[in-house]
């Protein structure tokens, strides 16, 4: 233990130098905001390339085959070659190319994913960059400005692949963002604020996952989160064996790795939501017990973002298996599951909290009957609460499935094993033989 | 063949709703050289074309100039996929024009290995069907099970692809020490493995939604275009070579032929699926059944059949491929001609794609199973 904590000395003793130089006051909100940034960026765009290897070698071990294996031990050194690669290649411009919507938008593509981490609570205390109160707001509104780099990249190429894909990607990502928005809703009437910080401390105090109050919610999410990041089977704008490579098959070199880094920081950022709103975020059971009640609060931090970075690979675990097991969904059908089935249940949803939470309330101070501890960091539930709040989270996703069976008996695509019938199997009579048997030819 | 129309003028260009996408040659999904000129209006195809023949090698001019025993090669380069059944139809014709009477040994060695390769072939189908609609792991699964195909190929002939597995009146040399043994095992192990192709693919939503009503063609449509093999079966269309004409030995075979009955993808996914499974029963039983004795016939030194014409045909994996041969009497043929199934297959390609979206005509390429190689000879 005194050797763990030896380990974050070295916090306290930036901390002591810093303090030598600069005002307190400049030192937390100027310096340490510059390092964390500086830490964050640089672990994200470390991870993108390594989520490539994982990538790989997860997609390897699915199909019966090693992955990456030649460059460092196990491969491991493959991200760094593929960089060098990357970094090395023509940056090639078609000629008829609108040169300069051409050169940005592959900025415009890491920025908007780059920038949402800014407020995703890591870690308790500096493991938050900034706690704006507004904070999924801000989640939403940005990640959403990475449409445009999509679609400018498109239309720049003068490409018609590249046509095809940025026109399908801003359709997708503008109705699958409605859906995404709309699921988060149920979860914030728990939380009572949109701070992404305020919202992993009440269920730190409440100790629960919003997961088990909002199954619904999350299972929208999570479809729409891995739709708005355009992965597999939502990957139609850069669906391989249609359009080629979508809107980015005009992009060489480091602009086309651009794209993909801001994939995997999309991905990166979607997960984190789902965690920060879902999961817990950092908060696990008995770490606050073990630790900064003890009085190591480093030890505590370091804890929470390991149990943060745990999550998120679950999350990110998530998306890999979906991509290498399932097959790709057609235009018009990712838009039926948008609008017909994501919008309506998130709509649901937000119905069926609304009535959770209103019941749980009315329900307090019935005859004494106690329902809820405070409402001061979201709505702290006493365990007959929660047990009411599980128990309508459960009601509501058969509510929610059942009305939307109902909405969707009609459309084409529902229920398809049904409407068919296997193949039969006729043992048809043989004809005459064209090679006479060797028997016959014989005598 | 048909033609797109193309609008030129830029006035034209502007005022239409419609673009002109050119898929191919070079695509990830063609499948080889083809290229499709689609019409489109938003994504959905209103018109397309094909064009062809960025793979022509005049291989059946080039068999007017080659001796009998040495055009065999040849017809490996045209089904690459299914080298070893369509060396068969060539040796075949040659023998019964000059009456050859080929050891049944041999006879059954052929069904077991091009029923291995119509297996194969099966398998790369699927592979490049599922990737085609997004399926990456059952292409690494399927090409995992059609290794262990090459393997005992590459035993049997000494190369995998590419195989010369025939020559006239028999066989090079006779099965290897442990084919037996090998193609027990490969038997054994595969249907668990269609098994684990089906839980992926045959339940999947995404996938039945891919393919049930995609590329619909009616059985009567699939007649007058000639289709063959199991793009004409999922049509529901009793027609099997093996069964109409038993050539080789499947004359002794007892097999069932799968029929679909909407005539769409997900039918002749379901077909091929279910030939692979029959094929497995043809190898077991040509297995068990096998004679010994010699696996070649007593042939002449220069192979000149009699003057006359001749036509014969198997059904290979992507349907009835046949030969037409002319002789004069010479050690050489007067002419050669192909009966192609993936080029005769092709032809349905517009009235299948009509009305549907882009990610459709990729899909329906792929269950044509089309293989350019022999589309362009």
């Amino acid at each position: 233990m005194e050797a763990l904590i030896a380990l974050f000395a070295p916090i306290n003793f930036i901390d002591e130098i810093l303090l030598k130089f600069f005002s307190p006051q400049t030192v937390n909100n100027v310096v340490w905001p510059f390092i964390q940034i500086g830490a964050v960026v640089t672990i994200v765009a470390g991870w993108v390339a390594y989520a490539t290897y994982l990538e790989r070698k997860i997609s390897a071990f699915m199909q019966a085959r090693l992955g990456p294996m030649r460059v460092g031990p196990w491969g491991l050194l493959q991200p760094i070659a593929d960089a060098i690669k990357l970094l090395t290649k023509e940056d090639f411009i078609p000629d008829k190319a609108d040169r300069g919507i051409f050169f940005i938008a592959p900025y415009i593509a890491v920025a908007s994913a780059f920038i949402v981490m800014a407020v995703i609570p890591f870690a308790p205390d500096w493991g938050v960059i900034t706690d704006v109160n507004i904070g999924l707001l801000f989640v939403l509104a940005v990640s959403s400005v990475g449409v445009l780099a999509l679609i400018l990249a498109g239309w720049s190429s003068n490409s018609k692949y590249a046509l095809l894909g940025g026109l399908r990607s801003s359709a997708q990502m503008v109705s699958y963002e409605v859906a995404m928005g709309l699921s988060l809703v149920g979860a914030l009437m728990f939380a009572r604020t949109l701070s992404l910080s305020g919202v992993v401390n009440a269920q730190a105090i409440d100790s629960v996952w919003f997961l088990i109050y909002q199954p619904a919610g999350f299972l929208i999410f999570l479809v729409s989160g891995i739709a708005e990041n355009n992965r597999a089977p939502f990957d139609l704008p850069e669906a391989e064996s249609e359009l080629v490579a979508g809107f980015h098959t005009e992009y060489s070199g480091m602009r086309w790795s651009l794209f993909f880094m801001a994939e995997y920081a999309a991905m990166v950022v979607v997960s984190a939501i789902a965690v920060t709103v879902y999961l817990g975020g950092w908060y696990f059971p008995f770490v606050h017990r073990l630790t900064e009640a003890n009085g190591h609060h480093n030890l505590y931090v370091i804890v929470s973002l390991l149990v943060f970075i745990a999550k998120l690979l679950a999350v990110l675990y998530l998306y890999f298996w979906l991509r290498w097991t399932l097959p790709r969904f057609r235009y018009d059908q990712l838009m039926d599951i948008g609008w017909k089935w994501l919008i309506p249940s998130a709509l649901i949803n937000i119905g069926l909290s609304a009535f959770a939470v209103f019941l749980v309330q009315a329900l307090d101070g019935w005859r004494g009957f106690k329902t809820i501890d405070s409402i001061s960091a979201g709505l702290n539930l006493t365990p007959a609460g929660k047990g009411i709040m599980i128990a309508m989270g459960l009601i509501g996703l058969g509510i929610t499935g059942w009305l939307l069976s109902k909405i969707n008996w009609r459309s084409r695509d529902f229920n398809l094993r049904l409407q068919r019938r296997n193949i039969r199997l006729v043992n048809l009579p043989k004809g005459k033989p064209a090679v006479p048997p060797p028997a016959a030819a014989e005598s | 063949m048909h033609q797109v129309e193309i609008a030129t003028t830029q006035e034209t260009l502007l005022d239409s709703p419609e673009m002109v996408l050119n898929m191919g040659p070079q695509h990830p999904s063609t499948h080889g050289v083809l290229r499709v000129i689609l019409k489109l209006d938003g994504e959905t195809v209103i018109d397309l074309d094909c064009d062809i023949g960025y793979l022509h090698r005049g291989m059946e001019k080039i068999a007017e100039n080659r001796q009998y025993t040495m055009i065999a090669p040849y017809w490996d380069r045209l089904d690459y996929i299914a080298a070893v059944s369509n060396g068969l139809v060539w040796v075949e014709t040659v023998e019964q024009m000059m009456g050859l009477v080929v050891p049944p040994r041999a006879h059954y060695l052929r069904t077991i290995l091009t029923e291995l390769n119509r297996i194969a072939s099966h398998l790369l189908w699927l592979a490049t069907h599922a990737l085609d609609i997004g399926a990456v792991t059952v292409l690494l699964w399927a090409l995992r099970e059609r290794e262990e195909i090459l393997k005992i190929f590459e035993r049997q002939f000494g190369a995998r692809l590419t195989c010369h597995a025939w020559r006239i009146g028999g066989m090079p040399n006779d099965a290897y020490d442990d084919f037996a043994s090998d193609v027990r095992r490969f038997v054994s192990n595969f249907p668990k493995r269609l098994d684990e192709y089906e839980t992926v693919l045959s339940e999947n939503r995404i996938w039945l939604s891919r393919t049930v009503g995609i590329g619909v063609i009616s059985g009567e449509e699939a007649v007058a275009i000639g289709l063959s093999g199991p793009a004409l079966r999922g049509s529901g269309v009793a027609w099997d070579v093996r069964k109409a004409r038993p050539y080789a030995a499947y004359a002794d075979m007892d097999f069932d032929v799968p029929l679909g009955e909407n005539g769409d993808t997900y039918d002749r996914y379901l077909v091929r699926l279910e030939e692979m499974r029959q094929s497995r029963r043809i190898v077991d039983q040509a297995l068990d059944n096998l004679p010994d004795g010699p696996v070649n016939a007593k042939i002449p030194k220069i192979v000149k059949p009699p003057a006359g014409d001749y036509y014969h045909s198997i059904e290979g994996p992507k349907g009835e491929i046949g030969c037409y041969l002319v002789a004069d009497g010479s050690a050489q043929p007067w002419r050669l001609r192909v009966r192609p199934p993936s080029l005769i297959n092709l032809q349905a390609l517009r009235q299948m794609c009509v009305g549907h979206l882009v990610a459709d005509v990729v899909a329906i390429i792929g269950t044509l199973d089309i293989v350019l190689g022999e589309i362009d000879r």
